[in-house]
């Protein structure tokens, strides 16, 4: 994997950095390096991650203040000029803050924070992210938030249809989540978005490996 | 020397739980007259400017970029000028 340069963002808070350092270092092999919220270029990077955890603390609203981050402004750069950005978790809620994808992610309608794993459906197959996988295959993926609802208005939601952007949705919804919702992508199709953890499910070691797909799919996106 | 007392709130349109789990509560407590339930946050600012004019105009830009989001939130606020009404 030679061809991958992952960066992977550490904001204060974060705390699935490694766990995702781990898929694309060890797993994938691929050329891997975190990158500092401070920093201010994201240097030879092409794919950029911003991994789950409470950045900030998850202060005022989940994402809005890392949205802030010197960092931040490059990856909205990167995105706007084709390069692969994936919000995983705290990662898509800071992806919504920033405008890089539609919408806003709510309490989970039940208020109960859900940590478990979950069956997605796989909506769109033709997605740089999703390569790997079969139209509708279902897949066993962990979430772990209390902040997954996601939202949008009814006019963004038809947008997302048409434009194909959603993702995964939830067999069974997990959180209050519009039209079952649990990741899409943005409509130049370069950014994607999604609640559930694919680097908790990468490895036979933890039991799964549902979400190798994932990353190998995006990876090979790259070549 | 303005404060700016800013409440955010959930849209109206958007279901608020945690909104409709105190209501359950206080329904239980016997405040059978409470019908509708919200849960907002309040932000207070002080603000070093000279006009009240532009005291609202800085709330104004502050909830637009940073406190509300205004895909699911609605906000308002009141400027007043500090030791005035004391």
């Amino acid at each position: 994997m030679d061809h991958v340069k992952a960066g992977i963002v550490v904001f204060p808070g974060s705390n699935c950095d490694h766990d995702v350092y781990n898929v694309f270092k060890n797993t994938l092999k691929a050329d891997t390096k975190f990158l500092w919220h401070k920093d201010t270029s994201i240097g030879d990077r092409n794919i950029v991650i911003l991994p789950g955890g409470f950045s900030y603390g998850d202060y005022l609203r989940c994402g809005a203040i890392a949205k802030f981050s010197p960092l931040m402004n490059e990856v909205i750069k990167f995105a706007g000029n084709g390069g692969v950005v994936i919000g995983i978790c705290n990662g898509f809620q800071v992806l919504c803050e920033t405008g890089l994808l539609p919408g806003a992610l709510l309490r989970n309608v039940n208020l109960k924070f859900v940590c478990k794993t979950v069956t997605l459906k796989v909506e769109n197959n033709k997605s740089i992210f999703t390569g790997e996988y079969d139209i509708k295959e279902e897949i066993r993926i962990p979430v772990a938030h209390g902040e997954g609802n996601y939202f949008c208005d009814e006019n963004t939601l038809t947008d997302l249809i048409s434009n194909n952007q959603i993702i995964f949705t939830y067999k069974d919804n997990p959180n209050g989540s519009i039209a079952n919702i649990a990741g899409i992508q943005s409509v130049k199709r370069n950014v994607l978005g999604l609640m559930p953890h694919p680097e908790r499910a990468s490895e036979q070691l933890l039991g799964n490996t549902d979400g190798y797909r994932f990353f190998k799919s995006v990876t090979e996106s790259l070549l | 020397m303005y404060t700016s007392k800013i409440n955010i709130k959930i849209r109206d349109t958007i279901l608020d739980p945690q909104g409709k789990a105190v209501e359950h509560s206080l329904k239980s407590l016997g405040f059978n007259s409470v019908t509708d339930t919200r849960i907002g946050k309040y932000i207070e600012l002080k603000i070093d400017t000279l006009s009240e004019e532009d005291a609202k105009k800085i709330t104004e830009e502050t909830c637009r970029k940073l406190l509300a989001n205004p895909v699911m939130e609605d906000y308002e606020f009141v400027v007043s000028k500090d030791g005035e009404g004391k």
